[in-house]
């Protein structure tokens, strides 16, 4: 067995630790770590319940491999939410039904708040009219960019209207 | 999973030796595609040296012109750069519609040409591949075949490649550089996919490591990537067209550059649609023509018929596009 030795920061807190090298970051933080915020759905890429922010940046925590981010800043939507009170999206999702079962919704969270982010630096979509024109996150376009992530309760309704209230 | 030992290099040269003195070791980019066939034991490397932290992460422009893309950079940051969404806005267009924007966060410039194929049979370790296991039989030729090729395949292996980006660079005539243990090449994109072959899908030899992506002086014409799915975003194409089109203020075609993505083992380089546009009135029945001259030697799978018709209206709403767009 091929071993690492990394050093994380997890929602705020330095986490060390020795692992095997095929263990994804989804697996370090779960089952090494006992971060249990980011779910796994799919484990292949494919619904985006693993979704933490790297490093600020959204990405998906199943396709990563823990011992290739050492030294990174993990933030999970736990983390997003550090005092207790909830992070203005996790609020928007209650207030709004964006989610039944919940299975999606720390994935959701994460990618959303990882898209506002992304939004705000003016990144064009897929379903941007001008590539070069400003970023209005208007349903079309917040649909588009939370397509990486999955519900399938069908909870979308409640969560693009989540989404673009905290946008607004 | 296999195990495996894991390094970060950091330098090309140091990646290059390493991956070159094992004959099993891999690149590891962004990992979005090779994590996942880890996972399923489609493919089982010994060593990862991972590439990201490579100072191959900038996007610059080249004398005479054009622009040089790191081969690190992330493909959320080539298709955000406000030089490639000015200039090679027919790039940026193919990057956004491939993947979810966590993948595009992940998935590196470089990793995005040789990613293999979504095949369902190739991905399954249970059933038939020649890909995966060179003289075992193509499952998907008689099997689930809607996602298939319709040019270029042969009775040995139907997959296509699943690149979006790939497609625009086909069409931009993009020349991928390339380090590897006996030095360095630049290979234009039309070259760096093989034939039919489908134990070797590109022509890089083992250990050697793309470090950038040289994209020529734009063409001054209207170009577009349009993507057909079956849902509205994060699919696989089953039909996408990049395509650029140069139209005289007469109205004739003087240069046309297509590539069509979800057809082939490969983008695949339109040359007889622009050979049949060049000269010829831009109007829809040229259109339509130039697509039929490309889609003669179409030879669909019982699943994937539909796919002729498609890329046939695809191609010609495309070029009717770009075509009003240059008459205003």
């Amino acid at each position: 067995m091929s071993t690492g030795s990394i050093m994380l920061t997890v929602d705020g807190e330095s986490r060390s630790l020795v692992i095997d090298t095929r263990t994804t970051l989804l697996d370090a933080l779960r089952d090494h770590l006992g971060v249990t915020s980011p779910k796994k759905g799919c484990d292949h890429g494919q619904c985006g319940a693993c979704t933490v922010l790297l490093d600020g940046r959204r990405v998906l925590a199943c396709l990563a491999l823990a011992v290739a981010h050492d030294g990174a800043e993990i933030t999970t939507a736990a983390g997003l939410s550090p005092d207790g009170e909830p992070h203005p999206l996790a609020q928007a999702f209650i207030d709004h039904d964006g989610f039944q079962c919940g299975y999606c919704t720390p994935g959701q969270i994460c990618s959303a708040a990882g898209m506002l982010d992304e939004a705000g630096k003016g990144a064009p979509s897929h379903v941007t009219g001008d590539l070069e024109g400003p970023t209005v996150l208007d349903d079309e376009e917040i649909r588009e960019r939370m397509s990486g992530n999955l519900c399938r309760c069908g909870a979308y309704p409640g969560i693009v209207a989540a989404i673009r209230e905290v946008s607004g | 999973m296999n195990p495996f030992d894991y390094e970060r290099p950091a330098d090309a040269g140091a990646a290059v030796a390493t991956v070159a003195s094992r004959a099993d070791a891999a690149f590891l980019g962004g990992g979005t595609n090779l994590v996942d066939l880890m996972k399923l034991g489609v493919t089982g490397p010994s060593l990862l040296v991972d590439v990201t932290g490579l100072p191959l992460d900038r996007i610059e422009p080249l004398p005479g012109g054009g622009l040089r893309i790191g081969a690190t950079v992330r493909n959320a940051d080539a298709a955000a750069d406000p030089e490639v969404r000015r200039r090679y806005p027919m790039l940026a267009r193919a990057l956004l519609a491939g993947a979810s924007g966590q993948v595009r966060n992940m998935a590196t410039i470089g990793g995005n040409l040789l990613q293999r194929t979504r095949c369902v049979y190739f991905q399954d370790v249970t059933l038939a591949c020649n890909k995966r296991e060179p003289g075992s039989g193509c499952a998907a030729l008689h099997g689930y075949n809607r996602h298939h090729a319709i040019l270029g395949a042969s009775e040995r292996c139907v997959a296509v490649h699943p690149s979006d980006m790939a497609v625009a660079l086909t069409a931009l005539d993009a020349v991928v550089q390339v380090q590897g243990p006996d030095g360095e090449r630049a290979i234009p994109i039309a070259d760096l996919y093989t034939g039919d072959d489908p134990e070797r899908d590109t022509a890089l030899a083992h250990g050697e490591l793309i470090t950038a992506i040289d994209l020529p002086e734009p063409a001054a014409a209207p170009s577009a990537y349009r993507k057909v799915r079956d849902r509205a975003s994060y699919a696989f194409a089953l039909v996408s067209v990049a395509a650029v089109l140069d139209v005289d203020a007469g109205g004739t075609v003087r240069d046309a550059r297509i590539a069509f993505g979800g057809l082939a083992h490969r983008p695949w380089r339109a040359s007889r649609a622009e050979a049949a546009l060049r000269g010829a009135p831009a109007t829809g029945a040229s259109f339509r023509t130039a697509a039929d001259a490309e889609l003669a030697a179409a030879r669909p799978l019982p699943g994937n018929a539909f796919k002729v018709p498609m890329a046939r209206s695809t191609l010609a709403a495309v070029l009717r596009g770009l075509a009003a767009r240059e008459a205003r």
